[in-house]
């Protein structure tokens, strides 16, 4: 059923160019116009209207005619429902698009604001076959999260969002398909296992211990603590000794993230091995740099580091 | 670092409905429930409420179908009782208690948004039918109430809502009703009525009301305290006088000791008749199931659709089963049947042997007095029910087996149908011929509504006696004995004895409501294919057949859904305020010749008009230099500064400059 459903589909876009005019990549902001709305009845609107029909004829035989007077309101409010469904999208404005981040393979979570002028209620957003239903205040506007699935790294096109709501009464279902002219970027996938960089050893010298300058705090007294550490005049105040500790800061090992130096191996399994390198860069919070062929990245750490040296890698050709 | 397991796909819009859906699904089944509580058998009604009820309780404990080992043998249950009471499964009543039966058995296993959607076009069905058991105003209103939980709990579907609240939930569905109302009464007046029923139409198989074919003592009582409309009359021209206000249904020739029958005889001829004061009017009447239509004493002729019986008594070829509408003309005065035949004068006469002996004795000895003068016979027993102690009332004391000896000589109490009976039977033994006539006399004249309203209570039962030279000659003794029951109606005749819902401004506060029962039952129940054949006559076409009609639905259809979408393609122009502004300057400006070229921009344009108005060149600059701040020194322009400057431009106006 599907299948056949998809065909369609694929036959329509080809055929009716009319119908998929729209779904040609827009830039933002997008804001849904009647021409781009369209609106069939559901299966359930199908089959209150054969209910209606069967009022009406049973209505019409027994020549009862409130009974007819209850079915017409019911059907022309069946008929207004139409026109509220489609009131519903109208107008609906998608402003902005922002992506997260995530590596291929792992959904991206795309953040969708829609504002609008009027409030909308049960408006949903198929991406693929998720689908998230939002509401919209009057004058205010609604960010949508939707995970978006990824495969393969680099800038990854947005798919068609459908735009589609049944509201008020599910009798008709209006929709729109929003094709933004926006891509995410997807981030190399690691390699699970791996050596580790052998750039580490050279900077042994990074990783001598010493002690901090800086107080962090005071702590008991222990058997071989220097005498000038001893904090005096906080001890009176005390029964035992106290001791300034002095923060340790942490051991910084640079490591040289080369692209050069990964000889033997393919290009894709040169970037999942620099991934990798990067994730356990950023986790252990060691400084690092990246040199890509075209593009190097000084020594740093930190998120933004890691994203802008993620980002590069996913950028290779 | 990151797991390889794919992201939860379950969609976020559930398919198991929520409670408030399920609430208003179950207040949308109580409410059907409880519009057709009257129509079931009492048990089942409670049985249906109980099963209702739980059902409510169980899943506000657990979201969940109730097993099927638990509905099924309900289904059988519920069938077999049906059986059980209507033996049968056919039919009106017994196809509404199956259908409201199985729609709260369809309770049990609701739980997906499918099953709440055909619980709702079910329940919307079950309203309908609650309508064929009565189309009334107030019915109809209230099975239109019931619309708006079943649009709410369809509402209540849809996901990501704003939180609801009692208005939020109801409010929009009548709103749309509302909004609807229109359209529905286009399409009520327009679409093609059935000239005769596609199946067979319901049986008449509820009790008959009004007056029946025959009249026994005491069989009046149910009528008489019955007061719902039987029918409503309106003339052309004054109403004639209440004393005349008799509404013929039956003449009754047969007696047998105990009851009157009217004997139907189709092939004779209508009895010969002089009219002098003829009225012309016309009469709504409700569903009586059966063939008689009352006619103003004394019919001229019967209506299309009916005949015109030998007693001029009016049959309709069929019984009224709906609402019915017919215009006739009756002589107020006449001379019926001044030649009476030897067979009739007969009928007129036979009574059952070895009745009443004491009665017969009486008409004897008032014979053997008067002689041959029937009139004197006639105001002797209306002088003996006036003043020969008397009293009517709706409670008689029974009867045995010579009825009317013991009306005339013990008992002395009792309404319509004993005096009228005793009167005939009076005259018979005194040799003059008479027989019963029901039907209904007096109403109740609307003055705002100019029409005259006849209750079921308002049955009466008169005689009449047949005098040489003037024909059948109406008496009515029970005016005699009570002559309010004549000039006022029923209500005051029987007054002090009625109950106190029946009481007197209850009745007075009945009356004047019943105006609008008549414009509904007239305007929307009596809209038959007659009176839609003629809806365009105002316009001059004088008949409508049915491919015009579906023309005109389609036409007119059209136009509604023209404004509809107008309605729905309306937006409100939210243009640029600042922009705005900056026209209505450009506009200003133009009035003196400064036009801004295509390609200008909005510097260029202002300092050119700077320089030609050199009396506002300040002001202009100022305007230009606030513009373009406004315009491209921020992403939003503050409001207060748009505000200024639209003020500014609102209040610009170009000096007319002397060259």
């Amino acid at each position: 059923m599907r299948g056949t459903l998809q065909r369609v589909q694929t036959w329509a876009e080809r055929r009716l160019p009319a119908l998929t005019r729209y779904r040609r990549l827009e830039s933002l902001p997008i804001e849904l116009h009647r021409r781009r709305i369209y609106i069939v009845p559901t299966g359930f609107g199908i089959g209150f209207s054969l209910l209606l029909l069967v009022m009406m004829v049973g209505a019409l035989n027994y020549a009862n005619n409130a009974a007819l007077l209850l079915t017409c309101l019911l059907g022309a409010a069946s008929a207004a429902s139409m026109l509220v469904a489609f009131r519903s999208l109208d107008g609906l404005r998608l402003s902005h698009v922002r992506a997260g981040h995530a590596v291929a393979g792992q959904p991206i979570e795309l953040m969708l604001e829609f504002d609008s002028h009027r409030g909308r209620s049960a408006i949903r957003v198929d991406v693929g076959h998720d689908s998230t239903a939002f509401a919209i205040d009057a004058g205010g506007s609604t960010q949508v999260k939707i995970a978006l699935p990824t495969v393969r790294r680099g800038w990854q096109p947005l798919p068609r969002l459908r735009l589609w709501s049944s509201w008020p009464l599910g009798l008709f279902r209006a929709w729109s398909w929003l094709y933004p002219e926006q891509s995410v970027l997807v981030w190399p996938q690691p390699e699970t296992a791996g050596p580790p960089p052998h750039a580490a050893a050279d900077d042994a010298r990074h990783m001598r211990l010493h002690q901090g300058d800086e107080l962090a705090a005071l702590r008991d007294y222990r058997a071989g603590d220097p005498q000038r550490h001893i904090a005096w005049k906080a001890s009176a105040r005390h029964t035992n000794l106290l001791v300034k500790d002095f923060e340790q800061p942490q051991s910084r090992p640079q490591w040289q993230l080369d692209w050069r130096q990964l000889h033997g191996l393919d290009h894709e399994a040169r970037i999942a091995r620099l991934a990798r390198w990067l994730g356990e860069a950023q986790s252990q919070r060691h400084n690092y740099s990246l040199w890509l062929p075209g593009n190097e990245i000084a020594s740093g750490n930190g998120p933004l580091h890691y994203a802008r040296c993620m980002s590069a890698l996913a950028c290779m050709p | 670092m990151h797991a390889m397991t794919p992201p939860p796909r379950k969609s976020r819009v559930a398919s198991v409905v929520d409670t408030r859906a399920f609430d208003l699904l179950s207040l949308t089944i109580a409410f059907v429930l409880g519009l057709h509580a009257m129509h079931l058998p009492w048990w089942l009604g409670i049985a249906l409420a109980l099963i209702l009820g739980w059902r409510w309780w169980q899943r506000r404990q657990r979201t969940g179908r109730v097993p099927r080992w638990f509905k099924l043998p309900l289904l059988v249950l519920l069938v077999l009782a049906v059986i059980a009471h209507y033996g049968s499964i056919f039919g009106r009543a017994p196809g509404v208690a199956l259908a409201v039966g199985l729609l709260i058995l369809k309770l049990l296993e609701t739980e997906s948004t499918r099953d709440v959607r055909v619980g709702i076009s079910f329940a919307c069905f079950a309203l309908m039918a609650a309508l064929l058991f009565d189309q009334g105003l107030v019915a109809t209103l209230v099975v239109a109430l019931g619309l708006l939980p079943a649009l709410a709990t369809l509402r209540a579907l849809e996901p990501a809502q704003a939180p609801a609240t009692l208005q939020r939930t109801l409010l929009p569905g009548l709103g749309l009703l509302l909004s609807a109302l229109p359209l529905a009464l286009l399409a009520f007046l327009l679409v093609p009525r059935l000239s005769s029923p596609l199946w067979g139409a319901p049986s008449p198989n509820e009790a008959r009301t009004g007056l029946s074919e025959s009249m026994s003592p005491s069989g009046f009582t149910d009528l008489l305290t019955d007061d719902r409309p039987a029918m409503r009359v309106s003339f052309d021209g004054a109403p004639p006088p209440a004393n005349l206000r008799y509404f013929r249904a039956y003449v009754m020739w047969n007696y047998d000791g105990s009851s009157w029958s009217y004997a139907d005889v189709v092939n004779r001829a209508p009895a010969e008749l002089k009219a002098i004061g003829i009225v012309g009017y016309r009469i709504s009447m409700e569903p009586t199931h059966q063939h008689v239509l009352p006619m103003l004493d004394m019919p001229l002729g019967a209506p299309t659709g009916a005949t015109l019986r030998a007693d001029r008594v009016v049959m309709a070829d069929k019984a009224v089963n709906d609402p019915l509408t017919y215009t006739a003309q009756s002589a107020i005065q006449y001379r019926l049947q001044p030649e009476l035949g030897v067979r009739a004068r007969n009928l007129g006469l036979s009574l059952p042997v070895g009745f009443n002996p004491r009665t017969l004795a009486l008409g004897q000895q008032w014979r053997q007095r008067y002689g041959s003068d029937d009139a004197a016979i006639v105001q002797a027993a209306l002088t003996l029910f006036h003043d020969g102690g008397f009293r009517y009332t709706l409670a008689p004391a029974p009867l045995g087996h010579d009825a009317m000896d013991d009306f005339l000589f013990n008992t002395r109490e009792g309404f319509c149908e004993h005096y009228s009976s005793a009167f005939t039977v009076l005259m018979r033994d005194a040799g003059i011929p008479a027989r019963v006539v029901t039907g209904y006399q007096g109403g109740y004249w609307s003055k705002y509504g100019n029409y005259l309203l006849v209750r079921y209570s308002d049955a009466h039962a008169w005689s009449e006696v047949w005098l040489a030279e003037r024909g059948w000659v109406r008496v009515d003794p029970t005016a005699a004995v009570r002559p309010q029951r004549v000039s006022l109606g029923a209500a005051a005749a029987a007054d002090g004895q009625l109950p106190w819902y029946e009481s007197r401004w209850l009745q007075s506060l009945r009356n004047h409501w019943d105006i609008v029962n008549r414009w509904w039952g007239q305007g929307v129940i009596g809209f038959d294919t007659l009176r839609q054949h003629g809806l365009l006559t105002p316009f001059g076409i004088r008949d409508v057949d049915t491919a015009t009609l579906g023309v005109l639905l389609a036409i007119s259809s059209m136009l509604f859904i023209a404004i509809g979408l107008a309605w729905a393609l309306l937006r409100r122009q939210v243009g640029d305020p600042l922009r705005a502004a900056l026209h209505e300057l450009e506009r200003k400006l133009a009035r003196k010749g400064i036009v801004r070229r295509p390609s200008e921009g909005p510097q260029h344009y202002l300092s050119r008009a700077a320089r030609a108005l050199p009396g506002q060149r300040d002001e202009l600059a100022t305007l230009m230099r606030c513009y373009l701040e406004l315009r491209y020194a921020h992403d939003e322009p503050p409001p207060e500064s748009l505000r200024d400057f639209r003020r500014t431009v609102r209040d610009f106006r170009v000096v007319r400059v002397v060259k």
